[in-house]
């Protein structure tokens, strides 16, 4: 039971605020399922009111932020006679590792709810410094083949 | 692991967490919380209730609506990705399963004329008040 009340009442963001925010709202942290599969990582977020066109998803270094924007959806003439979740925006922030390709990460929003798929890099490809001889035995081959 | 999650408290936090959790289970003796998934709000006019409530993700054509007098039931489910060979949960926060919910309205409602409307993971149950339980208005003679 304590498990379904943690994850019904939405929790605010713990956000470490930079600087003044121009808009008066809350900012929640909305609930990931994170899954790993063989070739990419998924990030699942439930983020309720928010579109492709208010979702900002920033990469600054290996912090991958996502910000959604609500703008209230309230009833026009009514008063609030129950209330049992609050609105607001969303922030979450994650620490991405070198493991995720970059720049091929692909997000979409259907129905409030925020995918994104992230390809693993190829670690064999990009980790792989080829080495080049420079022994002197083949500058010796060299040197045979034209004389 | 390939993920963490940057929280300013870090590892503080986690242990606030745990007590959290301790709380919690505590709490079992006295009342119990009384939100229910889905959580809702409600907005009332003199001639109309609109309730509100965020369901993301879930395939509205799935979802009953059910209204009688002044009661509200909405059923539904939500299924989590299945996961397949090889695959794992690094993190599973969000709500999952079957939810029934029941709501009493402030007033009796003409279940008939109501709407609902479903964007961006949020529900719109528009449902206008009974004719008997408006408020009516007195006029005043003057003799």
């Amino acid at each position: 039971m304590s498990e379904t009340e943690r994850e019904i009442q939405k929790k605010e963001a713990e956000t470490l605020e930079t600087g003044e925010r121009t808009r008066a709202c809350r900012i929640y942290s909305p609930y990931v399922d994170i899954i790993e599969r063989q070739q990419d990582i998924v990030v699942i977020a439930d983020m309720p009111g928010v579109d492709e066109n208010s979702v900002d998803i920033t990469l600054e270094k290996n912090v991958l932020t996502i910000y959604g924007r609500v703008d209230a959806d309230t009833p026009i003439n009514h008063r609030l006679s129950l209330s049992e979740y609050g609105m607001g925006d969303y922030q979450r922030a994650f620490t991405l590792s070198d493991e995720v390709d970059r720049d091929k990460i692909q997000a979409t929003v259907k129905n409030g709810v925020l995918k994104l798929v992230m390809p693993k890099a190829e670690l064999a490809e990009t980790r792989k410094i080829p080495i080049k001889a420079e022994g002197v035995g083949g500058l010796m081959n060299l040197n045979l083949s034209h004389s | 692991m390939l993920w963490s999650a940057t929280d300013s408290f870090g590892r503080v936090f986690d242990t606030l967490r745990e007590l959290e959790g301790i709380r919690r289970s505590l709490r079992r003796f006295d009342v119990p919380s009384t939100v229910e998934f889905p959580a809702m709000n409600v907005w009332v006019s003199d001639d109309n209730a609109v309730v509100t409530t965020e369901i993301p993700g879930i395939d509205p054509s799935a979802l009953e609506i059910s209204v009688i007098k002044d009661s509200l039931t909405l059923r539904g489910s939500r299924q989590t990705e299945e996961l397949k060979e090889g695959e794992s949960y690094h993190r599973r926060e969000r709500w999952h399963g079957q939810f029934t919910k029941t709501l009493e309205l402030p007033f009796d409602v003409e279940s008939r004329k109501g709407e609902a409307r479903f964007s961006k993971g949020v529900l719109y149950i528009s449902l206008p008040r009974a004719e008997a339980e408006k408020p009516r208005k007195i006029s005043v003679k003057s003799e």
